[in-house]
């Protein structure tokens, strides 16, 4: 009996002092400096979870790229970058909750995502009542206009990439008629809306407008076989999802569509390889920074951390570099008081301007979007076209959003 | 139209695989697997791994799948189900036990197998011209393979002596026990058929249409349509069901826009329960 009481004794303080340390460990490791989060918002599971997923991966891959130099220097002082991400599902009620968490309790300023005008829409509101700043992969012209003035676009919106798209293949590829087959969903419509908007703009004879998928949809060939009836010369497939466009290539291929993709969306090569297999080619999409022939040793380093992060490299996170690399420049630039007053952000925002770390050519990255929204509430990153041709992104263009 | 009838038979003969699991189930233990879609989704994601990591061939990828989940399936039955349907005592908690191992299948295949969708290349080439329709070669494999199933499965339900058995439990379980069949043997085993069904499914389609961590709840949500079409717990009904559904989805998509196919098919179930709440080979009573 003693002995059996003793043991519990030992155990218990074994577990008592285990506690006391895991407990312990983020006050050691963090004792030397300070923190800043970032608070990192979206879809993180279900069947879009890819899109949130790529948005934390990237953010935790540069914030470990910072930590592992010491951390961020703002204002003559280091700050470890710690990320604390929410998942809302893609459901607006559960974005509101995310984004009154990092918001509202964690006190975080600077939020990544989330990742559709609908949830993005939600957030509005909390992020004016907390005057914090989010950066959300939406294109809703309304989040970016007047009043609104939290906002920032950190990618190259669907209704600026449709009409690059529409007029390089008119004008080098003889494109002439053009099908729609968009996703039946806000982010979807709207974007094909934009497409066939673009298209009629330029001339182009649009044969599908109509064509529309469900989200859950796996088979795509009896939406393709209407489609393919139709002999476009381009079939556009406006927000596909990385997971879709290579099913929708392969149903259009195996009904004999010879023509070429296009989606103003960011595609995964790798998905695309396996999923469309030979009849991977032809697509051209909107490409981030990192195609080889256009990156630099930074991205390079980017690429190495996020495999580290993620277990595999994902190209449509070249897309997704940008947005805290662009927040923590302008933190550097804003000091300190910024960290916890985001009006001194938004100060920034109109002389801002940085080199651009993730390409090989001198380019620098500023706030623009003037043009579509009539302040500057969007990251300037180049407009990279790309096409798949043997297994493999190739850049077809460099552009600017204006 | 030559088309759309290859459509609607090739999308029948998948959803067919997809709903005898989850009827199976149903029937054998009165459970509403909700985790049923998330059971796909790992076959097809173990089919993945198989071939494209471990670069073995397909038969063993699907064997594998089948195998694997199958025993998941017997696992969760056992250890889960089992339990909860013994001790609980209202029907829900066996429901609520099976949304709670769909979030959990769903977050592990998250873990494990990463948030990209997957999929394999056709395990044959080619396109086959019939009349002025289209049908890829690799479809007519995967068709041809799910119907051969169908035939090995209702086979083995309606001639062997443990099919007989399911049978048997599924129509009156006090009396089944009474005749000295050993119920908690067979239940475990029509789950874990139940599961190797839905895994070969999704490990035949992932070569047609690939699968993510994500896509289970759609899978589900299709096959529930086509048992409350067929008849739930009724195995003629379950197969009626997915040529039902997959002939709607292909006249559907071929007559009217894309959106508009799954609005008219959920409308027309709505109406159809309305006037026949047991599905069309369902029993009033159950």
């Amino acid at each position: 009996m003693k002995n059996s009481k003793s043991r519990r004794t030992i155990i218990k303080l074994s577990t008592y002092a285990l506690l006391a340390t895991v407990v312990g460990i983020p006050n050691f490791a963090f004792a030397d400096g300070k923190t800043l989060k970032i608070g990192q918002l979206g879809v993180m599971s279900g069947a879009e979870a890819s899109w949130g997923l790529v948005n934390k991966y990237a953010a935790e891959a540069t914030a470990a790229m910072w930590n592992e130099k010491g951390g961020i220097d703002i204002g003559g002082e280091k700050y470890k970058i710690e990320i604390v991400s929410v998942d809302d599902r893609n459901d607006p009620k559960l974005t509101v909750s995310g984004s009154e968490r990092l918001m509202g309790q964690e006190g975080i300023r600077y939020v990544i995502g989330p990742n559709t005008d609908v949830t993005a829409t939600s957030v509005r509101p909390i992020a004016e009542k907390y005057n914090a700043i989010y950066f959300p992969y939406a294109s809703s012209r309304s989040l970016f206009t007047q009043p609104a003035e939290n906002a920032v676009m950190g990618m190259v919106a669907s209704y600026q990439v449709a009409p690059a798209i529409l007029e390089l293949l008119q004008k080098e590829r003889g494109v002439k008629k053009v099908a729609f087959v968009a996703r039946n969903d806000s982010d979807g419509l709207s974007n094909r809306d934009d497409g066939v908007a673009a298209a009629t703009k330029l001339g182009l004879d649009v044969v599908v407008a109509d064509a529309t998928y469900e989200p859950n949809v796996t088979d795509f060939f009896p939406i393709m076989s209407n489609v393919v009836d139709k002999a476009p010369d381009l079939i556009f497939l406006p927000a596909s999802a990385p997971s879709n466009t290579p099913l929708l290539m392969r149903a259009a291929r195996e009904l004999g569509y010879t023509g070429l993709f296009a989606s103003d969306s960011g595609q995964d090569i790798k998905v695309i390889k396996e999923m469309a297999g030979e009849y991977g080619d032809g697509l051209i999409s909107i490409g981030g920074a990192s195609t080889p022939e256009i990156r630099s040793q930074y991205m390079d380093a980017f690429i190495e951390n996020y495999t580290k992060v993620a277990g595999e490299w994902n190209d449509e996170a070249g897309t997704k570099v940008y947005a805290l690399e662009v927040i923590l420049a302008a933190l550097q630039a804003a000091g300190p008081a910024a960290i916890d007053d985001a009006s001194l952000f938004k100060k920034q925002i109109a002389d801002f301007s940085m080199r651009n770390p993730f390409l090989k050519a001198d380019s620098t990255l500023s706030f623009t979007g003037e043009a579509d929204y009539g302040q500057k509430r969007q990251i300037g990153v180049p407009l990279v076209l790309t096409e798949t041709k043997g297994g493999e992104f190739v850049t077809i263009s460099i552009g600017a959003v204006k | 139209m030559e088309q759309v009838i290859i459509n609607g038979a090739i999308l029948s003969a998948n959803y067919a695989l997809i709903a005898l699991g989850l009827t199976l189930i149903f029937s054998i233990m009165n459970v509403l697997n909700f985790a049923h879609g998330q059971m796909f989704m790992i076959g097809g994601l173990v089919v993945y791994w198989v071939c494209t990591v471990y670069q073995m061939p397909y038969g063993v990828g699907l064997a594998a799948a089948a195998i694997g989940v199958g025993a998941v399936g017997m696992a969760m039955e056992r250890g889960l189900f089992q339990r909860v349907m013994g001790s609980a005592t209202r029907e829900e908690n066996s429901m609520l036990l099976a949304v709670g191992t769909a979030f959990l299948l769903e977050n592990a295949a998250l873990y494990l197998f990463g948030e990209k969708q997957r999929g394999i290349p056709p395990m044959v080439q080619g396109v086959y011209r019939i009349g002025s329709a289209f049908l890829p070669a690799n479809r007519l494999m995967v068709f041809v393979i799910s119907l051969l199933l169908i035939v090995v499965v209702l086979s083995f339900v309606y001639y062997t002596r443990t099919g007989r058995a399911m049978r048997a439990l599924a129509q009156d379980r006090a009396a089944t026990t009474l005749m000295g069949v050993d119920v908690g043997r067979i239940s475990m085993f029509g789950f874990g058929l139940g599961a190797a069904l839905a895994a070969t499914a999704g490990g035949l389609l992932i070569s047609v249409s690939g699968v993510n961590a994500g896509i289970g709840t759609a899978i589900s949500t299709k096959a529930f349509i086509m048992i409350m079409i067929g008849g739930a717990g009724v195995i003629g009904g379950a197969l009626l069901g997915a040529v039902v559904l997959g002939f709607a989805e292909a006249i559907g998509y071929a007559l009217f826009p894309g959106s508009v196919t799954y609005l008219i098919i959920f409308v027309a179930l709505i109406a159809f329960l309305l006037v026949r709440p047991q599905g069309i080979m369902g029993k009033p009573w159950g």
